[in-house]
């Protein structure tokens, strides 16, 4: 590692102050800044451990929601009461990820930023236009089977890695953020991560010096909640392609579908239109081919990740018959 | 003595560079060299000391973000005259073949046990929120973070289970 500075914050406006340095990082759970500092992808002069700033409670929200601390370990809010019987897609999500040493450190603020898992972006000898602007990707014509197949640019075609953030995309989750100057603003987890487009290095919304203080979820909604993670192995592995859903039926009608995907796009990827379509609607193979088909209107594979786009459509299709099962 | 971290229930003073993981703090700094380095980046497990009553991979953590918490090592659950029921189990199921992910493996499950205990779920659950059932499956979901490259795993498993049965009984 590259030597820093090391600062303890003890409020969240300590936080806030020390963050907003130039050369400044904040450090929560470590278990991502730590593994890219040890491979000189992250070299901060400042790091700056929130873990003593004090927003790590979970607690009831007014509105019947939940509000789960930036600091919050994935394990407290996975075997939180209120998460395991209102919010069962989230506390799954988190249990398909990791291990639980890695969930007994990571947070909610790391969890959501954590940097994708591409090779290239992780191994400095090698061209990425994430970690080096104007390098090239190594991925495009390489090994790109993590890779995405929505939403992809000529610049970058990396994924977002985690499953969390899909879960609370498919809960409509708000992110709560605050800067230095006091200003506190809340996004959207749905509109948190960033498209790569040209600016590849932008993975989200934050700004410099803005931290995450919490992640509200709205009350609960009726339903059946799943999350289905196909992967390489059967525990401890990436999402090949996830999914998160939501799904209520009424006199045999599918009267909510709340859906988002991982494993295919730099962001946690939700599409209305699939909503739009299944609400109202009776359940059938068809019209699970229907959502697929609105789903991947646009997808690319880059060879090694072709695999994905059949895999999105079946994977699609067998949560749709579970859930719609489960909610009969 | 500046900042601390009490160590098996020593109390030790925190090293100067903030670069030093809790890992090479233990092995190096402190001699306990029971607490492994198989990768260094998160992904084998080796490492697995408890902080707080909780497991972690201690390479992934910077012993400067310990000051105050209490960490316990392999060497802090046992010894050869006085082994801990997993340790015990360990030896008598021949949970291992050539050791080294040995020690990350028993203080993980030792973490473990309290996990069941509280009827913390897992991916291998059926049920959030019921009861946990230890079964082979719970039981390699939750280790799934302690990789062994001799494949001692059929032996892990039952001893883990040997112990889960002892004190739960
Ligand atoms: C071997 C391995 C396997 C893994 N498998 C999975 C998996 O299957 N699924 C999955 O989802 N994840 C997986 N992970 C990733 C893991 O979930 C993340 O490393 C973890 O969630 C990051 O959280 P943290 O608190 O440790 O973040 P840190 O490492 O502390 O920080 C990560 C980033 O977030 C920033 N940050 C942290 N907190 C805040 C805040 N409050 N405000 C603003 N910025 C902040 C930091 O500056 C840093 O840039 C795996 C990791 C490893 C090492
Ligand atoms: S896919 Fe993105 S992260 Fe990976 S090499 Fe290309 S530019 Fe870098
Ligand atoms: S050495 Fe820490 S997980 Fe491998
Ligand atoms: S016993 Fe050799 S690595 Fe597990």
């Amino acid at each position: 590692m590259r030597p820093f500075q090391y600062e303890r914050a003890r409020t969240l406006g300590d936080a806030a102050r020390l963050v907003a340095g130039a050369d400044a990082m904040a450090i929560a759970g470590g278990s991502n800044l730590l593994d890219l500092m040890k491979l000189q992808v992250e070299t901060p002069g400042e790091l700056v451990d929130i873990n003593r700033a004090g927003f790590a409670e979970i607690e009831d929200a007014d509105d019947g929601g939940l509000r789960i601390g930036a600091l919050a370990t994935n394990t407290a809010t996975a075997v939180h009461p209120r998460v395991r019987s209102d919010y069962p897609v989230l506390a799954r999500a988190i249990l398909a990820g990791a291990t639980q040493q890695l969930r007994n450190k990571a947070t909610t603020g790391g969890n959501l930023c954590q940097r994708t898992r591409c090779f290239y972006f992780m191994n400095i000898d090698q061209p990425c236009n994430k970690r080096e602007p104007g390098s090239g990707c190594g991925a495009i014509d390489g090994v790109a089977k993590l890779h995405a197949v929505l939403g992809t640019s000529d610049e970058c075609i990396a994924t977002y890695p985690g499953d969390m953030a899909v879960a609370l995309s498919a809960l409509d989750a708000t992110v709560q953020i605050a800067s230095v100057d006091g200003a506190e603003r809340s996004v959207p987890v749905r509109d948190f991560h960033c498209l790569p487009g040209d600016t590849p290095w932008r993975e989200n919304v934050l700004e410099d010096g803005e931290v995450i203080t919490a992640v509200t979820l709205p009350a609960p909604v009726a339903g059946v909640q799943l999350y289905r993670k196909v992967r390489e192995r059967s525990s401890y592995a990436f999402a090949l392609v996830s999914i998160a859903a939501i799904v209520e039926m009424r006199d045999g009608v599918i009267a909510r579908a709340d859906l988002s995907f991982g494993g295919l796009a730099h962001k946690p990827w939700h599409d209305l239109r699939i909503s739009d379509l299944l609400e109202g609607a009776a359940p059938s193979a068809q019209l699970y081919d229907a959502a697929a088909d609105l789903l991947l209107e646009d997808a690319r594979g880059y060879g090694e990740n072709d695999f994905k786009i059949p895999l999105a459509r079946r994977t699609l299709h067998a949560v749709l018959a579970q859930a719609v099962e489960d909610a009969a | 003595m500046g900042e601390t971290i009490s160590v098996n229930g020593t109390q030790r003073s925190l090293p100067d560079d903030p670069r030093i993981t809790l890992l090479d703090f233990l092995r190096r700094d402190l001699g306990l060299t029971g607490s492994k380095k198989g990768c260094d980046h998160g992904q084998c497990g080796a490492c697995t000391v408890i902080v707080n009553g909780i497991r972690i991979n201690s390479c992934l953590t910077l012993a400067a973000m310990h000051e105050g918490d209490s960490v316990t090592t392999i060497e802090g659950l046992g010894t050869p005259e006085d082994p801990s029921p997993l340790q015990r189990a360990f030896v008598d199921q021949d949970g291992f073949q050539c050791g080294y992910c040995t020690p990350g493996q028993i203080c993980s499950a030792t973490a473990m046990l309290e996990e069941l205990a509280n009827d913390w779920p897992s991916d291998a659950s059926n049920d959030l929120e019921g009861k946990i059932e230890i079964s082979g499956e719970e039981i390699r979901e939750r280790m799934s973070g302690n990789l062994c490259r001799c494949g001692a795993y059929a032996n892990i498993v039952a001893a883990i289970r040997d112990a889960a049965t002892e004190t739960s009984a």
